[in-house]
């Protein structure tokens, strides 16, 4: 199965009901699958006039209490900027696939790249926080759009699943669960206000239809979710929570995967450049060598890069000029240094054996 | 062990759809790992197109294929541009009334569009018949695993024309 396809079925299995998109290259195959499959699950595709429209469209399931997403590249991906702002604002629970390919503008159509993984922490205006998972295989495709929805649901947030045009056009085996769990978010609880975060941060959810009447805004808001768009502090304890609410739980949303904790040298990947910091290790074996391979890059689980005390040098492969690797730079004292790559192609081997050698 | 098979055509010959089928063989029916990759661009009709696919017994790390050991090339476009740096350990299965450059490694020489066109009537199957013939003369997937996985992936009501082609590529590639 592609990746694009296994998306979508992620997607479905995590229950998800509709899909507001406008196709694009490499990410198109998603929402065909989507088109095809979403009417006989009692579910809607809509394509939407742009990506601006598709958000605002996704946004909008969500309200109803259905679980909704988009599937976009490069410009799309862009184009739906403000709205993810007001999603996050709104804490409207939704998955934004980015099928990421080379950029900027419009690019390389059909080439990969991670170029996009500071704007989806930082392409809307304002502060904010947001979840986003790598996967670098047709099964995480799978699994890590499923995770995608829980995630949102969880913490009222939009997530995204940045992908690339290697994962999202390859094709692997996929094994495909009987069920996917699908939590829903907490309920409004009966007295309770739309926009109160209580210990956690989180409101209750009372999507439209629910019964209970709430106002949603982009403005800064008060607990009950009208707007007070003067008053510094309501602004500050609205935004320190939407702020914290994800990054207070990143011990709990990270996922990764670490190898060889007493390591010198430590990889620090997320999505295919995995693959062949894998393929090297496999080829050979040495302990001095580590690997740590986010799944989680967004909020950064900082607290992963302590996993090996004995580290002197991290490298960081990734097909960009260097984005997340400012990330590791300011967590830890060692040298960080980035292995970039642009112009679609994945890092081979032989290139990250050139590079170890070089900085070991 | 790792095979890396790189399939080359002209855009409408079914390159890409070979590949496909190739690791559906492997990693539904053969009980291997397989990964599917393939050059998207604006090839889709006429130039040269390119699918390739990594097989392997244990799990697939690094998914692109950098050396392929094994070639299936159906255009002489898809050889200039795909086969013509194959790697002297190579083999190469080349369709040969289309192809008319030589490799420096083995190579098979195998009629599939002249085969599809004459013996079996539709020229549309010569890419069955050279997955047919890639079976046998290297062996990277089973005969059964290779029926199974043609059999999911061809329109209904073209079955038998497929199995033949199949088959027919079995006997050619025996002979190679």
């Amino acid at each position: 199965m592609q990746g694009n396809a296994a998306c979508a079925e992620g997607a479905l299995a995590a229950g998800c009901r509709f899909f507001g998109g406008y196709p694009i290259t490499p990410s198109t195959e998603i929402a065909e699958a989507m088109a095809r499959r979403l009417p006989k699950a009692g579910g809607v595709f809509i394509s939407m006039e742009d990506e601006l429209a598709s958000i605002a469209a996704v946004i909008g399931a969500a309200w109803t209490g259905t679980r909704a997403m988009t599937a976009t590249s490069g410009p799309g991906f862009s184009l739906m900027m403000e709205n993810i702002g007001y999603a996050a604002m709104t804490e409207t629970p939704c998955v934004i696939v980015n099928i990421q390919r080379g950029g900027p503008s419009t690019g390389q159509p059909t080439r990969a790249a991670q170029g996009d993984m500071l704007q989806c922490r930082f392409g809307s205006h304002g502060d904010y926080s947001t979840i986003a998972l790598t996967p670098n295989s047709v099964q995480e495709m799978f699994d890590l759009t499923a995770k995608a929805f829980d995630l949102a649901d969880r913490y009222r947030v939009p997530t995204f699943v940045m992908s690339d045009e290697i994962v999202g056009h390859m094709r692997e085996r996929v094994t495909i669960p009987d069920a996917v769990e699908a939590g829903r978010p907490r309920p409004l609880a009966e007295g309770a206000l739309p926009f109160e975060g209580g210990d956690d941060g989180i409101p209750g959810f009372a999507p439209f239809g629910s019964g209970r009447a709430v106002h949603v805004s982009g403005l800064t808001h008060d607990e009950r979710g009208y707007p007070d768009t003067t008053d510094p502090e309501a602004h500050d304890r609205l935004v320190r929570r939407l702020v914290a609410k994800v990054e207070s739980a990143r011990r709990d949303i990270a996922d990764y995967e670490a190898v060889n904790p007493d390591a010198e040298t430590v990889f620090v990947t997320y999505g295919p450049p995995s693959r062949t910091v894998e393929q090297v290790m496999r080829d050979r074996p040495d302990e001095s060598i580590g690997h740590l391979r986010l799944r989680v890059v967004w909020p950064f689980p900082e607290f992963a890069l302590k996993v090996f005390p004995n580290a002197r040098t991290f490298l960081m492969p990734e097909l960009n000029m260097g984005q997340m690797v400012r990330e590791v730079q300011r967590h830890v004292d060692q040298p960080v240094i980035s292995i970039p790559k642009i112009g679609g192609e994945l890092h081979t081997p032989t290139e990250l054996v050139r590079a170890l050698e070089a900085y070991r | 062990m790792r095979h890396e098979i790189r399939f080359s055509g002209y855009g409408g010959q079914g390159v890409l759809l070979s590949a496909v089928i190739l690791g559906r063989a492997a990693a539904l029916y053969d009980d291997k790992y397989a990964v599917q990759t393939q050059v998207y661009g604006p090839e889709a009709r006429g130039g040269a197109s390119m699918g390739q696919v990594v097989i392997d017994d244990e799990p697939i790390l690094y998914p692109e294929v950098t050396e392929p050991d094994i070639f299936v090339i159906m255009s002489q476009q898809g050889f200039e541009k795909y086969g013509i740096r194959a790697g002297k350990d190579a083999v190469m299965l080349l369709d040969a009334d289309l192809v008319r450059s030589r490799p420096d490694c083995r190579y098979y020489e195998i009629p599939a569009t002249s085969e599809a066109k004459g013996t079996l009537g539709r020229e549309i199957v010569a890419n069955i018949v050279m997955i047919g013939a890639l079976v046998t003369a290297t062996g990277v997937v089973s005969r059964e695993a290779i029926e199974r996985a043609v059999l999911d992936s061809v329109p209904k009501g073209t079955e038998e024309l497929n199995v033949k082609a199949l088959k027919r590529g079995f006997e050619l590639g025996e002979r190679a």
